[in-house]
């Protein structure tokens, strides 16, 4: 469980994020949608402390973020990155492996576990002893992904996780993700600014623009919205190419 | 080998040249690195810090090596303890000042230019700072890091050279003894040797570093090993190439920069040696550097000028005969510095305006007052200290002197100003055997500016104590009457069948020995 309370943050003279209040339950799949420089990076990156906030609190299953060492939060908390930042001087094996060795955790199961990491994230195990170069930008996030589920962490945070991918890639990955967000009982927060994606893979959608909650509706609900121009906007454009390409597909 | 380097020569000087410059580099790693990693996540204080290791780097090499001579001078007698001016330590200090830069501004460079993406991850996991230098950003900017450590590997041995001007053996040695000496076999050995290792030890650094890259274990061990191969060369014991077994304590002599004073220096350490004492030369002193080192303890014996000490070191402007300056500056030196003069040595090696006979001849000038008269469209070419001594001021203010233009040199280069035409008149030394190869005349003084100018055998305090080394080189005491030294000065001054100050020296004992016959 996460949750947010009267939380703002300022950047240069702007309010990145302003008076924001959230809840978001154990189990949920929530987007953070909204267009660049709407906020939705730095609310992420305010939930491990990435970013420290300027004023308002947050708290990680009962405890306030400040009041935990700032590596100890870190350590429970997924995070997978947009340039998916793997090390590219260590191993697939190593890169995998980094959040138990960072927790000091005994070495015996490392090799079941990380065998057992790259099956979760469909990779094949001869993968572990290459480094990062040798992979597919497809490949590299799933890693990405196996790095940050190393630790068994309740919570995964993802900022534009697809973003590097090729379309194809985008949503086979997606998908698999969904399916594990089930299978773990992760809560999970994913960062996009593709409506579409939002709204076909999380279970509660909440959209933000500049700084402030925009809307925070089921994809359902969303789907249906009427209010808010900016909202509309960014629906619209999802509907408008979903139906031209159904178009497309009828007048071929 | 050919003119005078020996093997045995030549590998002391590399190892004290080699031990030198990596002790200087790893001081500089030590150092730099911290500094570098500290500035690269400290932004604000990164720039001016990098703007002062720069401002070290634009400090000529000689100048900086010589600021440290006076520095530790005064901390031995602010502090009291026994620190050594003279030599390693403050050769090793400028070296690593010297070195710095590279390996501060590859360092910040290199943990800089991390990956975004990369360093974020670290960040993201819940890395520790200690952690995500230790597992990210020194494995990753490890080439850049050892990038810099090349650089100021290959910068620190050529500039080690210049250790040789404030008494610290190196390859520098050669090249200053055969600039002065003109033996250019010995420069150009010198050099080759300093470019041999600089080229070495960047080939090692090299190995290390694509091992570093390329992650091949192979390299890297290779490259290290090398490495440590050659710093074990460099302390190792090497036979000490007198020949005879050298057990009493080790004497240092001193030697100024020029052919008389290496030969002196041979001289001295020729019967020292046979009076069973080991001993070590400091070749290449600057001129006020030789006395102080002498006066501070750290060399032991050395050759110096009447005129010079009761001048410079005593600050007198009077010119009085010998019978009255040498029991004066013997009683002086003695209880400023208990410094012992032991006595002259039997010849004068007075600075002396010298000109081209005929040239003299035709202008009609034969001494100072001359020269006063017809010298403001002439040129005079000096050594690079005269100029600054208080003789040239007495000279000068006597005689009302002036030039057209004034030029300094080494003084080898010097003589070679007066023959080819660009220089009149010269500040020549009056035991130079090139006075008379030349055929220049020496102008006379009749007002008495210049003071006398005897060679006097000093020793240090510390070692006028040990009865059996006064012993040992009193019997040198007028013993060099002015023919013979100008004599062996041309030995080693002249371009055909060039002597070493070494073979000078030897010639000097055995003429001795036949006039003691």
């Amino acid at each position: 469980m996460i949750s947010l309370s009267g939380v703002s943050k300022s950047h240069g003279g702007r309010r990145v994020l302003d008076d924001v209040s959230l809840s978001i339950a154990r189990g949920s799949f929530v987007a953070l949608v909204g267009q660049s420089g709407a906020g939705k990076t730095t609310l992420l990156k305010a939930i491990n402390r990435l970013v420290e906030i300027d004023a308002g609190t947050i708290s990680v299953d009962g405890v306030e973020i400040k009041e935990q060492p700032v590596t100890a939060l870190r350590h429970r908390i997924g995070y997978v990155f947009q340039g998916i930042g793997l090390f590219p001087h260590m191993t697939v094996g190593q890169n995998v492996w980094l959040v138990p060795r960072l927790m000091a955790m005994p070495t015996a199961q490392r090799a079941e576990r990380i065998a057992e990491l790259l099956a979760l994230v469909a990779l094949p195990p001869d993968l572990i002893d290459r480094f990062p170069a040798q992979l597919s930008g497809g490949q590299a996030q799933r890693v990405g992904f196996a790095r940050a589920l190393a630790a068994s962490p309740s919570i995964m945070l993802m900022d534009e996780p697809f973003g590097a991918l090729d379309p194809v890639t985008r949503s086979e990955l997606g998908g698999a993700y969904r399916a594990l967000h089930e299978r773990m009982g992760l809560t999970s927060l994913l960062v996009t600014h593709d409506m579409a994606e939002a709204l076909l893979l999380a279970d509660r959608v909440i959209v933000l623009g500049e700084g402030r909650v925009l809307a925070d509706q089921t994809p359902h609900e969303l789907i249906r919205y009427r209010g808010d121009p900016r909202i509309t906007a960014m629906i619209d454009a999802a509907r408008l190419s979903a139906s031209r390409l159904e178009a497309l597909a009828k007048g071929g | 080998m050919g003119s005078g380097v020996t093997w045995i020569e030549l590998a002391r000087l590399a190892q004290a040249h080699v031990f030198l410059s990596l002790c200087a580099v790893l001081i500089a790693v030590l150092v730099g690195l911290p500094v570098a990693i500290w500035a690269a996540h400290h932004r604000r204080a990164g720039a001016p810090l990098l703007a002062l290791v720069s401002i070290f780097q634009t400090v000529p090499g000689v100048a900086m090596l010589a600021l440290f001579y006076p520095l530790l001078l005064l901390l031995a007698r602010a502090t009291g303890l026994p620190i050594p001016a003279l030599g390693f330590l403050p050769a090793l200090m400028a070296l690593s000042v010297y070195a710095l830069l590279p390996i501060v501004r590859n360092g910040v460079a290199a943990i800089r230019g991390i990956d975004p993406a990369v360093a974020e991850a670290a960040d993201g996991l819940g890395m520790s700072g200690w952690q995500k230098l230790k597992l990210v950003e020194l494995p990753l900017g490890a080439p850049v890091i050892l990038a810099g450590i090349r650089t100021a590997a290959v910068w620190t041995i050529g500039t080690a050279t210049l250790a040789t001007t404030i008494g610290q053996p190196s390859l520098g040695d050669l090249i200053f003894s055969g600039l002065q000496t003109e033996d250019w076999h010995r420069v150009l050995t010198g050099c080759l040797a300093a470019v041999a290792l600089a080229i070495l030890v960047d080939a090692m650094l090299a190995l290390v570093e694509s091992g570093l890259s390329v992650r091949s274990r192979w390299r890297l061990g290779a490259g290290l090993a090398m490495l440590c191969a050659l710093i074990a060369g460099s302390v190792a014991p090497l036979p000490d190439g007198t020949g005879g077994a050298q057990s009493g304590r080790l004497i240092v002599i001193g030697a100024k920069n020029f052919s008389e004073q290496y030969t002196l220096a041979q001289l001295i350490e020729l019967r020292l040696r046979e009076a069973g004492y080991r001993t070590e030369r400091r070749d290449d002193l600057g001129s006020a550097i030789a006395y102080r080192a002498l006066a501070a303890g750290d060399i032991d014996v050395y050759v110096d000028y009447s005129g010079t000490l009761w001048a410079n070191v005593l600050g007198r402007t009077d010119t009085p005969p010998s019978d009255i300056m040498l029991p004066a500056l013997t009683r002086e030196l003695a209880q400023r510095d208990q410094v012992r003069l032991v006595g002259p040595l039997g010849f004068e090696n007075a600075y002396a305006f010298a000109m081209k006979r005929a040239q003299a001849q035709a202008l009609g000038i034969a001494t100072l007052t001359d020269l006063a008269r017809a010298g403001s469209h002439l040129r005079l070419a000096t050594d690079i200290e005269f100029l600054n001594r208080p003789e040239w001021r007495a000279v000068e203010s006597r005689y009302r002197l002036a030039f057209a233009q004034k030029r300094t040199f080494s003084p080898s280069f010097m003589y070679r100003a007066l023959a080819d035409g660009s220089a009149d008149v010269i500040s020549a030394f009056s035991s130079d055997g090139r006075i008379a190869a030349m055929d220049l005349v020496t102008l006379g003084d009749p007002l008495g500016a210049l003071p006398r100018y005897d060679a006097v055998l000093l020793m240090s305090g510390k070692a006028a104590a040990d009865p059996r080394l006064v012993a040992a080189l009193q019997p040198m005491v007028g013993t060099i009457p002015i023919d013979r030294m100008r004599a062996a000065n041309w030995m080693v001054d002249r371009d055909k069948d060039k002597r070493t100050p070494h073979d000078a020296a030897l010639w000097l004992r055995d003429e001795r020995a036949k006039a003691n016959e």
